[in-house]
């Protein structure tokens, strides 16, 4: 049996091959295969480090001389003879990588943080003769950047540590090898030259890196005893493969999410004929995914204890996107999709890896149902609107991080953090002085002067501010990633995409609710300013009641609305580094606690240092007419002026969700009395 | 025409256990029943002012309606028939919409010899949930403060009526959850037709909080919270009696 032919044999076309062959699943689960005994007995080996890592403070082991590269490591395992699948980061399970090309202080204050000291002679090099991205940003941050930044009205500026949210086509590796890839990147390397213009030299110094990575990752293959130059031959090597690809990814980035793609569907081409071919039974397919999830478990960077107070934790956003619909209307849920989540039941549930439905109103019911039944038993899955981004992005997209979309292999985005604006209608209010700080770090405009605030003020004030933000805010992030590409560039995850690829400038924002409240406090209750002895607002005592964004009330979701519309359009003025296409986010999930800190009390009532609602969330406690009216205010937010993403942050005790089996109404129950449909006799 | 206002303790979009689907719930403030287990002691207080209007409720329920495709209205309380003339308009606004009307209610203001609103306000009534508090006429009296006489002249008189009825009944440690009483509740059930669900609720004590809040002693201190084990166990005992309460019927019938 071999694939249907296609495009994607005279050109890198995986969505071709995909679509050309997969086989859409309607059925249920009941095909499924539990842990096979190497499985259970290989995770219990890995639970066993995890209890070490745990004991240790969080840390098992890092390399201290070693700098991370592709090949720097020899083969690692967990216990050779159980994996189907082999790869590690470093030479041993859970020991961390060093990599100081984001930064070399970050490396040196992540080993310290756990009791471990850099090699002196990588931290000189480091230091005197390598240049690094955070040095390099550093070198040209202006003062005014820098005050900014250190007010945190612009924060989480991935400044310091490696960007991520970049996702290699992992899966071409699976299906040209690495010598077509090659081919193709010397095909583009060859169309760029005429004019050396700064962008073509660039792209040419990059294509010729990529080169060394794809050539780096068939040596990563040689030390596992595999050779990844040649297509893979059946499923077992289009996992090793593919896997091998995002190996090389995590051994030369320690990126703020490190997203693997949308592989389940890609893969069943490969598990569908060996298992028509009797190459394999479905233990031993389930047992490999089990194994590649296994390996996607285990991975790990060494981070900074601020950096996981950041992020709450120390999350590596493995992202994997499962299921969608083809724009054809076939479903994209295949029996792999299946597999990929049973993996939550045979080995327990996990926040990592990310495993994210695309979900569509259109999916098939079986898969719903099997859905449900793994969130209700593990918790662990994160679900997309598929109905909303396929309009955009098509059917081969996955999800970087936690929401930010883009079509595999042919667009990336430059992370871009956030901008605080509930610090900015501080600062509109006071005239460029931060409230915490008591230091001019906005412009010197001048500053409100009444007692009571008066709405139309306000907004002048607060559009004003606004502008000045949006221009710096992007500024700074043109700085951040002109020097990522020079100094921490990532060409691994670059090779496997197409030669010209759209990029998106992702801005992001925090405390929209916070904004939204303060500006409907302002305009429909009365707001009195309390200044300090420098006349410097510091407080606000709010009079009467007024709307709150989160109870469905358009007086004041209309504000959060606009606001989001605004700002965007203020983005969209500046230039944006290689041109790339600003979006914006409102996604602050966990960095909206550290936020919140250095945000001074808000007119809305909430007190300094209250962490801000996370991401598109109403303020806590302030949706009070239940889910649905909150959900309907944050589905109220454009899209279109937040592609990035928007995230509502919702948990509910499962006996709010409605009941059980136990309890539930069971409308049948006129036929356990001998009853027929209902009417007795 | 003058608008029709509701006195609303408050409204729940999200309501997952007040009938099919994902309900709009409003609550209904003010009840006459002192239950011992209530969970809602703020909602007794009938002077309690915060006026709604039938036409406010039904505007924030389009804009929430996406999301209660397959659910639906319910009103609860308080006591929803103590305004029985806004409910009903409420209801026949939301039947005009094609929206499912569902009545969570204890029955006490039923009374058999004057239906005449109880008849129009069921007119609109896809569902009601009727809560039977204790089944025992001098128990529902201690339980409630009231003679159970109303509730069971309510449930008789739905079943007449082909009224679509979920069954509730909260089982609470020293007071419902007993063998015997539990089975006459099951005898009772099955005497009527129109029973579509049976929905057993273990007594919980997360209400302790809010009577604090409102300084009231909280009356069943000390008493456990049920068991799901329990709570199951106690269905079983009711359909059971049910059943078999049935079948005896149906003989009795055949034979004369």
């Amino acid at each position: 049996m071999t694939f249907k032919p296609g495009k994607w044999q005279t050109e890198i076309n995986v969505r071709d091959f995909i679509q050309r062959n997969y086989t859409p699943y309607e059925g249920d689960a009941s095909f499924l295969a539990g842990p096979t005994a190497s499985t259970t007995k290989l995770w219990e080996e890995c639970c066993e480090l995890f209890k070490q890592e745990r004991e240790k403070g969080g840390v098992l082991d890092m390399d201290t001389r070693v700098v991370s590269t592709i090949t720097s490591h020899g083969a690692g395992y967990i216990d050779k003879d159980l994996e189907t699948i082999v790869g590690l980061q470093t030479d041993a399970p859970l020991k961390r990588s060093m990599q100081p090309f984001g930064g070399i202080r970050m490396a040196e204050t992540s080993c310290k943080s756990y009791g471990y000291e850099v090699d002196p002679e990588v931290s000189e090099i480091f230091t005197k003769y390598r240049k690094t991205h955070n040095q390099g940003v550093f070198d040209v941050y202006t003062p005014e950047m820098k005050a900014a930044r250190h007010s945190a009205i612009i924060t989480g500026l991935p400044d310091a540590y490696g960007r991520g949210r970049i996702i290699g086509d992992y899966r071409r590796i699976a299906l040209y090898g690495i010598d077509r890839l090659i081919e193709d990147k010397k095909a583009q390397f060859a169309s760029l030259e005429g004019e050396m213009t700064a962008e073509r030299i660039q792209l040419r110094e990059e294509i010729s890196e990529q080169i060394k990575a794809l050539n780096e990752m068939a040596q990563l293959g040689e030390t596992y005893g595999f050779d990844i130059r040649k297509p893979a031959q059946n499923t077992k090597e289009a996992i090793q493969w593919l896997y091998f690809g995002y190996l090389s990814a995590v051994k030369e980035q320690n990126g703020a999410a490190m997203s693997i793609g949308r592989t389940s569907t890609f893969l069943d081409i490969y598990i569908e004929r060996d298992l028509a071919n009797g190459t394999f039974t479905e233990e031993q397919i389930q047992e490999m995914i089990d194994h590649f999830i296994m390996k996607l478990r285990l991975v790990r960077f060494a981070r900074t204890p601020e950096y996981n107070s950041l992020f709450t934790g120390d999350p590596t956003w493995v992202t994997e996107s499962i299921g969608g619909m083809g724009i054809d209307g076939r479903s994209m849920v295949t029996k792999n999709s299946f597999r990929y989540l049973h993996t939550l039941e045979n080995l327990g549930a996990a926040p990592e890896p990310n495993l994210t439905v695309l979900w569509s109103k259109r999916l098939p019911k079986a898969f719903k149902e099997y859905c449900a039944h793994i969130s209700i038993k593990t918790s662990s899955i994160q679900y997309e609107n598929d109905d909303m981004m396929r309009v955009t992005h098509g059917d081969d997209y996955a999800i970087a991080c936690c929401v930010s979309s883009m079509v595999v292999g042919k667009e990336m985005q430059f992370f871009g953090a956030r901008a605080n604006l509930a610090k900015c209608l501080l600062y509109a209010i006071n005239g460029g002085v931060d409230e915490r700080l008591k230091e001019q770090v906005g412009p010197k405009y001048a500053p409100i002067t009444s007692e009571y605030l008066d709405y139309d003020e306000v907004m002048a004030r607060f559009e004003g501010m606004m502008e000045w933000l949006a221009g710096l805010y992007v500024n700074t992030l043109n700085c951040i990633h002109y020097m990522h590409d020079k100094y921490c560039y990532e060409r691994s995850q670059m090779a496997l995409h197409d030669r010209d690829v759209k990029r998106y400038f992702a801005t992001g924002i925090a405390g929209l609710s916070v904004v939204a409240d303060s500006l409907s406090a302002i305009k429909y209750a009365k707001v009195k300013t309390i200044r300090d002895e420098d006349g410097i607002v510091v407080d606000y005592a709010t009079e009467g009641e007024f709307p709150k964004y989160g109870n469905n009330d358009d007086r004041v979701d209309s504000i959060a609305v606009e606001l989001v519309s605004k700002f965007m359009n203020m983005i969209r003025k500046h230039h944006t580094y290689r041109n790339s296409i600003p979006t914006m986010s409102i996604l602050t999930i966990t960095s909206n606690v550290v936020y919140g800190k250095k945000t001074g009390n808000t007119p809305d009532g909430r007190k300094m240092g209250v962490p801000l609602a996370p991401g598109a969330n109403p303020m806590h406690g302030r949706d009070t007419q239940g889910a649905v009216a909150s959900l309907a205010s944050v589905a109220k937010l454009p899209f279109d002026d937040a592609q990035d993403g928007i995230s509502n942050t919702f948990s509910i005790i499962p006996n709010a969700l409605g009941k059980d089996e136990v309890f539930m109404g069971d409308l049948d129950i006129q036929l356990d009395c001998g009853c027929a449909a209902g009417t007795c006799c | 025409m003058p608008q029709t206002l509701g006195n609303i303790h408050s409204i729940e979009t999200c309501g997952t256990v007040d009938g099919p689907g994902i309900r709009f719930v409003v609550f209904m403030q003010g009840c006459p029943m002192r239950c011992l287990y209530c969970h809602n002691p703020d909602s007794w207080d009938f002077n309690v002012n915060k006026k709604m209007s039938v036409e406010e409720i039904l505007t924030k329920y389009e804009g929430v309606k996406e999301f209660l495709k397959n659910g639906g209205l319910t009103v609860t309380g308080g006591e929803p028939m103590a305004q029985i003339e806004f409910v009903t308009e409420l209801f026949r606004q939301a039947k005009e919409k094609n929206i499912h009307t569902a009545l969570d209610t204890s029955g006490i203001f039923f009374s058999k010899t004057n239906t005449q609103k109880v008849d129009k306000l069921l007119e609109y009534t896809d569902l009601v949930m009727l809560d039977i508090k204790h089944i025992d006429a001098t128990e529902h009296n201690k339980l409630t403060g009231h003679s159970n006489v109303a509730i069971l002249d309510f449930a008789k008189y739905l079943s007449e009526k082909k009224i679509p009825v979920w069954i509730r009944h909260v089982v609470v440690p020293t007071i419902t959850l007993n063998k015997t009483y539990l089975s006459k509740l099951g005898e009772f059930l099955a005497t009527l037709d129109n029973i579509q669900a049976l929905d057993v609720l273990p007594y919980h004590d997360m209400a302790v909080a809010k009577y604090e809040n409102l300084q009231k002693p909280y009356p069943l201190k000390g008493v456990p919270p049920t068991t799901k084990e329990q709570a199951l166990d106690a269905r079983t005992i009711i359909l059971e009696s049910m059943k078999k309460s049935k079948l005896e019927n149906m003989e009795q019938k055949s034979e004369s």
